[in-house]
């Protein structure tokens, strides 16, 4: 008899902690993984996979879940000291399999040759090429990011990248703006 | 109220429970390689001894005492431990991403903290009631913490010091452990009981 009062006791407190933790396990769910959303911010967006993933979002879930953080080339040694930081690890050099020329380049679409396939377009992460079947196609250099994904499904290499010279236009300024911060006014005796 | 004063103070210094009692020394080696990560740490563990200490007294006076089965307090015990040590992994996975990663495996490892079940059964053998549990629970978590945090602290000064071969990681580790618990011994007598 006792035996089975204890085996009820016992089921029944591991039956109440059960349901609470199960409770619990709802109301603290973790939406996402936030890992992944912090590094994803560290990440350049050139969506170019030259880390042998898919894109940005992508890599920074492999990140998170332990792949080497020195396969982003366009983000360069820059954000593989974000990423360090971040993650509480040592800062690795840039993996000599994913180093490549990082000077700024654009798509450049040889017009006379450019049949019209629109393979280049699907090709594009950022919809940086215009164009329609048939017609010729030519590239947003606003909008490229140089990833060079759509030189290898051009059928007749139609395709070039071609490094950008550092102009006043297109120069960057880098520069960490200043937040403004909105202060309460103290109105003396009048409404806002 | 200078009783429960003192048996925090008795708690957290003259028994301390990682340096004289010798409880919960695997997280104590192996989670103070970091100043940040043994505060993490600390604020995990302080919550779990806490809220273990406050739980198993309950569960004790008022399921498993009035049933006569007393034998099973330890069985109890570590399945309460277990719950509120799950429970605190998802509080932090939710609040504190980082701290969540950088504690890793120590985090559910706190279930097998042996501190941890020793404030529990310390708690029934000394008789303490309600509020003394959860006293004496907070205090050893205080004890914890401090030793760890200071430990941790030394460790890292340690890794830039120039510490002879043979004594190089663990070793000089372990020796620091040892003079920190012998300097600790000397609070024996702080506090006459």
């Amino acid at each position: 008899m006792t035996i089975i009062i204890a085996i009820l006791v016992i089921g029944i407190i591991g039956l109440i902690f059960g349901a609470l933790l199960g409770y619990a396990s709802v109301k603290f769910k973790v939406e996402g993984d936030p890992l992944a959303e912090q590094l994803d911010a560290l990440l350049p967006q050139t969506q170019c996979g030259q880390c042998g993933y898919p894109g940005c979002k992508p890599y920074a879930e492999a990140v998170a879940n332990g792949e080497a953080i020195n396969k982003c080339a366009p983000g360069g040694d820059d954000t593989i000291k974000k990423i360090a930081d971040l993650m509480g690890v040592e800062v690795q050099p840039l993996d000599g399999n994913h180093e490549t020329d990082n000077s700024p380049k654009v798509a450049f679409i040889i017009e006379e040759d450019c049949i019209g396939c629109t393979k280049c377009i699907q090709a594009c992460p950022v919809d940086a090429i215009i164009g329609a079947t048939k017609q010729m196609h030519t590239v947003i250099i606003d909008e490229c990011t140089g990833c060079d994904l759509c030189v290898a499904p051009c059928p007749v290499d139609c395709i070039e990248m071609r490094p950008i010279s550092q102009t006043t236009r297109n120069w960057q300024w880098d520069l960490n703006s200043i937040p403004l911060v909105q202060l309460e006014t103290t109105s003396q005796g009048k409404e806002v | 109220m200078t009783d429960y004063l003192l048996l925090l103070v008795g708690t957290v210094l003259v028994n301390n429970f990682v340096l004289v009692k010798f409880l919960g020394l695997c997280p104590f080696m192996g989670v103070s390689s970091k100043t940040e990560t043994a505060i993490g740490m600390s604020y995990a563990t302080t919550f779990v001894m806490t809220l273990a200490s406050l739980l198993s007294y309950l569960v004790k006076t008022y399921v498993l005492s009035p049933l006569g089965l007393d034998y099973l307090t330890t069985m109890t015990f570590i399945l309460v431990i277990a719950v509120v040590v799950q429970f605190t992994e998802m509080v932090v996975h939710k609040t504190s991403a980082n701290l969540y990663r950088s504690l890793g495996i120590f985090l559910p490892l706190i279930t097998t903290n042996c501190a941890v079940l020793g404030v529990a059964l310390l708690n029934m053998y000394e008789q303490h009631n309600f509020l003394e549990s959860i006293i004496y629970g907070f205090s050893a978590a205080l004890g914890f913490s401090l030793v760890l945090v200071m430990f941790s602290a030394m460790r890292e000064k340690l890794a830039n010091a120039d510490v002879p071969n043979p004594f190089k990681g663990s070793a000089i580790a372990m020796i620091t452990a040892g003079l920190m618990s012998l300097a600790f011994m000397g609070f024996t007598g702080l506090v006459k009981f």
